[in-house]
């Protein structure tokens, strides 16, 4: 029957796009802080998630570290190790160069130092593309786990219609769930949420307020690399990847921020579900070459009627 | 030609000559046929930075996706000889076509963006269209040999020539952007870059500015691809629509300078064969050393040079001297005699049931006054009373949500802020609203400018206007470097560049000592003399007393009165919203 194939379709498309998404979001949360609250614009935010899944890698499948907690359990473990290495490596970025081109050293300045911003993070980011390649080689690798070829069944729902859901997504759609909410209270409700989000709202105003801004902008930027990274060990668990991968999704961490409103983290993480959906609805009607079009497509379509995002506000004094 | 740039543009051609004449003759002598190929590729992204340039160099408008321009033009030349055997002499004139219809379909959605919205959408364009190619199968296109027709077809067999036609393209490029940087188009371009909203408010159609650079940008963007498409044969969408084509024209330009000509020329001819030469002798040992060493370079030229390389040569080795020339001042004329008099008395401005809410905040409600012409009328009312609001909205910076405002019997209201400028109503801000890197004269030009006064005008107009406010000494001094008084002067003098009939004053004598406050009481005064009509919003209440004809007061968005300054000082309602019931009792008992 058609319609049995259409449910079972639309079916699994959604539930793919859920779990996708739940992931994406985390990985938007990350860029959310750096972009979204910093303001800074990041180009080397996908080479974070590249790091993020290859440090996974190294930590289980190629280093074996983490080899006795085993392949069921291992790869996400793996993947919130990968966080603390990831978040090191982007506070020390952001005290020799980031600081350098961002805060208050340019607040108010003009362009607001996009600019040199701009082409800090490219720079960062085409070291850590093509050193990627040099130390990691340019042959694709997958942190290795049964889980990724195994897949829940339910149903059958309608007729034959039957859900599968695949195992190693499902766990990390849970694991990133998990982060984003510990993230989400710490941010709103720990005495070092509140500085670093004052701190990256509105650096002068911090400053006078006796926040160490400095340290709370080396924090906020390690948080936003190392959500990102996790994000990046997860996804690690079900697709193959080399020191490239960064590229393809840094448009889609930028669509979910923009979608979800500039300065808001759980915007970013609906920005990042709805990207989620719209890719995995997409592949229904589209080829597999348009899916990322039609990302592009719904994101210019966004921010053309509504630039403020899907969930923020813009306000323009004159 | 703006004023003093003849001399400069003279100067910059020379340069140029002598640059592109040099390049040639090293390239006589390069035999080795990669060197050779390196050689023809530094004009060509060179080409491409310059089309940047003009787009986020000079209007500041950042784009992270010009390869969308550089890969039509790209895609065109190669189709077009694929599929209609068409020269890519003609190949390059149809893509830079299609680059510029590329620029006005991009453009006029993605304009309404500002700042990063911008630039994110104009990144998702190529990336979009090099999906579609790869979907239609144009993974890689090559183009067809005709061998019968070298010259018509572009098939050299010395690959010095391609040189040549590359270094002419960048010299035409090169051209167009130094003509820009010295007209008004180049100067309304800085003035955006500095702040839209001055730039509008001075009458500057911002975003069709914005819009003509982005088509003689992606008309230039599309010829650099589609020489490049000839010379490299093969097409991508990756090697044309990629990120990293992007990149490149970002790259190059913020290395070499960015905002001057000569940045993306400085920066392609180091950063091509860097990247190239270390590709060639190190790559297959150290796959990717190349990007490694090319990000290396640009984060160091970052953090030492953050504006770019010429800028940073010029400022330590070609220091300007003193103070750049000040245009021949002309004897001071007294502004034309208006034919106000004619019809003095006459209502000029007449708002009728003003209003505009924030969601539930009235900030401006049923709001009716009216300014004679020559009248001075004071605007008063306590922080949060809407005065502000009502300026945004009579310029057109906010809509209105009901009511009308007429100047002279023309309707203000729904028009663009910069439109409202044009009728003759000239606005200064609370917070002032300068171009900070521009000298006190061109900031003030940007003004007549916005007027469509031509240049021998604007600038007299400009000199006139310095001369009113008293700051002709200062007309060659960035505008960043003045003090309070001076900037507040400078706006005023903007605002009357445009030979105004109605000046709207926010603020004006804010944050300024008393002596300074009646020095620009003192400019005020003349202005008056001279039968211009202000409406001006004021919180000083002695100054008002001394200048104003009428006062509307304002609480809370409405009118809470309105007369002479002496009777309304003295209203018992006026008293409450100013210093409270308490103080209006105690002075009753």
């Amino acid at each position: 029957m058609d319609l049995e194939i259409l449910i079972e379709n639309v079916l699994n498309a959604a539930t793919a796009g859920i779990t996708i998404g739940c992931i994406y979001g985390l990985m938007c949360i990350g860029l959310g802080l750096i972009f979204g609250i910093m303001r800074i614009v990041n180009f080397a935010q996908g080479e974070f998630l590249m790091l993020g899944m290859f440090a996974s890698f190294y930590l289980v499948t190629g280093g074996k570290v983490l080899a006795f907690l085993g392949p069921y359990w291992g790869p996400f473990i793996g993947a919130i190790c990968a966080a603390p290495a990831v978040f090191v490596g982007g506070a020390v970025l952001h005290k020799f160069l980031i600081s350098r081109v961002s805060g208050l050293r340019t607040a108010g300045s003009l362009d607001e130092g996009h600019f040199g911003q701009l082409v800090v993070t490219l720079g960062i980011s085409l070291i850590l593309q093509n050193g990627g390649q040099i130390v990691f080689g340019s042959t694709p690798v997958a942190v290795r786990t049964p889980l990724s070829a195994e897949a829940y069944l339910i149903g059958p729902v309608y007729g034959a219609a039957t859900v599968f859901l695949n195992k190693a997504k499902l766990i990390a759609f849970f694991v990133a769930i998990l982060v984003a909410i510990v993230l989400y209270l710490t941010l709103e409700y720990t005495r070092l949420g509140k500085a670093l989000r004052a701190a990256a709202d509105n650096p002068t105003a911090a400053t006078y307020m006796g926040i160490e801004v400095d340290t709370a902008y080396r924090i906020a930027f390690g948080l936003g690399a190392g959500i990102t990274a996790i994000a990046g060990g997860l996804m690690a668990t079900y697709i193959s990847f080399g020191p490239f991968v960064g590229f393809d999704y840094v448009i889609i961490m930028y669509s979910g921020v923009v979608l979800g409103g500039m300065g808001s983290i759980l915007g970013a993480f609906w920005g990042g579900l709805t990207v989620g959906f719209v890719q995995q609805f997409s592949a229904l009607i589209l080829p597999p070459q348009l899916q990322n079009a039609a990302i592009f497509v719904v994101f210019l379509m966004i921010v053309l009627l509504r630039p403020q995002g899907l969930f923020g506000r813009s306000a323009e004094r004159a | 030609m703006r004023q003093g740039t003849g001399r400069q543009l003279r100067r910059h051609l020379t340069a140029l000559a002598v640059v592109s004449v040099a390049y040639l003759v090293v390239t006589f002598f390069v035999t080795n046929s990669y060197y050779q190929l390196i050689l023809t590729l530094v004009p060509i992204w060179a080409l491409f930075g310059v089309s940047w340039n003009i787009l986020s160099g000079y209007g500041g408008q950042l784009s992270f996706g010009h390869a969308s321009f550089f890969g039509i033009g790209a895609y065109t030349v190669t189709l077009a000889v694929v599929y209609w055997s068409l020269s890519p002499w003609l190949g390059i004139l149809l893509g830079m076509m299609l680059g510029g219809l590329a620029a006005i379909t991009i453009g006029l959605p993605t304009f309404r963006l500002r700042g990063h919205y911008f630039a994110l959408s104009m990144l998702a364009y190529p990336l979009a269209i090099l999906y579609v190619l790869q979907y239609l199968g144009f993974q890689e296109v090559s183009m067809p040999m005709h061998r019968e027709h070298p010259v018509v077809f572009m098939e050299f067999s010395e690959p010095r020539l391609y040189t040549l036609i590359a270094v002419c393209l960048l010299v035409g490029g090169v051209v167009v952007s130094l003509v820009i940087e010295s007209s008004r188009f180049g100067l309304a371009l800085l003035a955006i870059r500095q702040n839209e909203l001055a730039a509008e408010a001075a009458g500057i159609n911002a975003r069709l500015w914005k819009m003509r650079s982005l088509v003689v940008s992606g008309m230039m963007a599309a010829v650099a691809g589609g020489f490049y498409a000839r010379v490299l044969v093969v097409v991508t969408p990756d090697s044309v629509f990629g990120m990293l084509v992007s990149a490149q024209a970002v790259v190059v330009t913020l290395f070499g300078g960015v905002a001057s000509v000569w940045g993306p020329l400085i920066g392609a001819a180091i950063l091509v064969p860097l990247a190239e030469t270390l590709q060639a002798e190190l790559g297959t040992y150290l796959p990717g050393i190349q990007g490694v060493v090319y990000g290396i370079a640009i984060i160091a030229i970052m953090l030492l040079s953050p504006d770019g390389l010429f800028w940073t040569i010029r400022d330590r080795w070609f220091r300007q001297k003193a103070s750049t020339p000040i245009p021949d001042l002309m004897p001071v004329m007294t502004p034309p005699a208006r034919p106000a008099s004619a019809r003095a008395g006459a209502p000029l401005l007449t708002v009728e049931n003003l209003s505009r809410a924030f969601g539930g905040l009235k900030a401006v409600s049923a709001v009716s006054f009216s300014i004679a012409e020559g009248e001075i009328l004071g605007i008063i009312g306590p922080n949060g009373a809407g005065k502000t609001t009502l300026f945004n909205v009579l310029n057109g910076v906010l809509s209105a949500d009901d009511g009308s405002a007429q100047l002279a019997g023309q309707p203000m209201l729904g028009r663009k802020t910069f439109e409202v400028c044009r009728m003759g109503v000239g606005r200064t801000f609370q917070v002032v609203r300068s171009f900070p890197r521009l000298p006190v004269l061109d900031n003030v030009i940007v003004g007549a400018y916005g007027a469509g006064l031509s240049d021998r005008d604007a600038i007299a107009s400009a000199v006139r206007a310095l001369h009113q406010v008293g700051l002709q000494d200062q007309s060659g001094v960035a505008a960043g470097q003045l003090t309070n008084k001076q900037l507040r002067l400078m706006e005023l003098a903007r605002a009357l560049a445009g030979s105004p009939r109605l000046l709207l004053l926010d603020e004006t004598l804010a944050g300024l000592a008393r002596e300074e406050c009646d020095n620009v009481l003192e400019v005020l005064a003349q202005l008056r003399e001279q039968g211009m009509t202000i409406c001006i919003i004021e919180h000083t209440m002695h100054a008002m007393m001394r200048l104003a004809d009428r006062f509307v007061v304002l609480d809370h968005g409405r009118v809470l009165a309105t007369g002479l300054p002496r009777a309304v000082v003295e209203d018992a309602s006026v008293i409450e919203a100013y210093l409270g019931k308490k103080w209006l009792a105690r002075q009753n008992a």
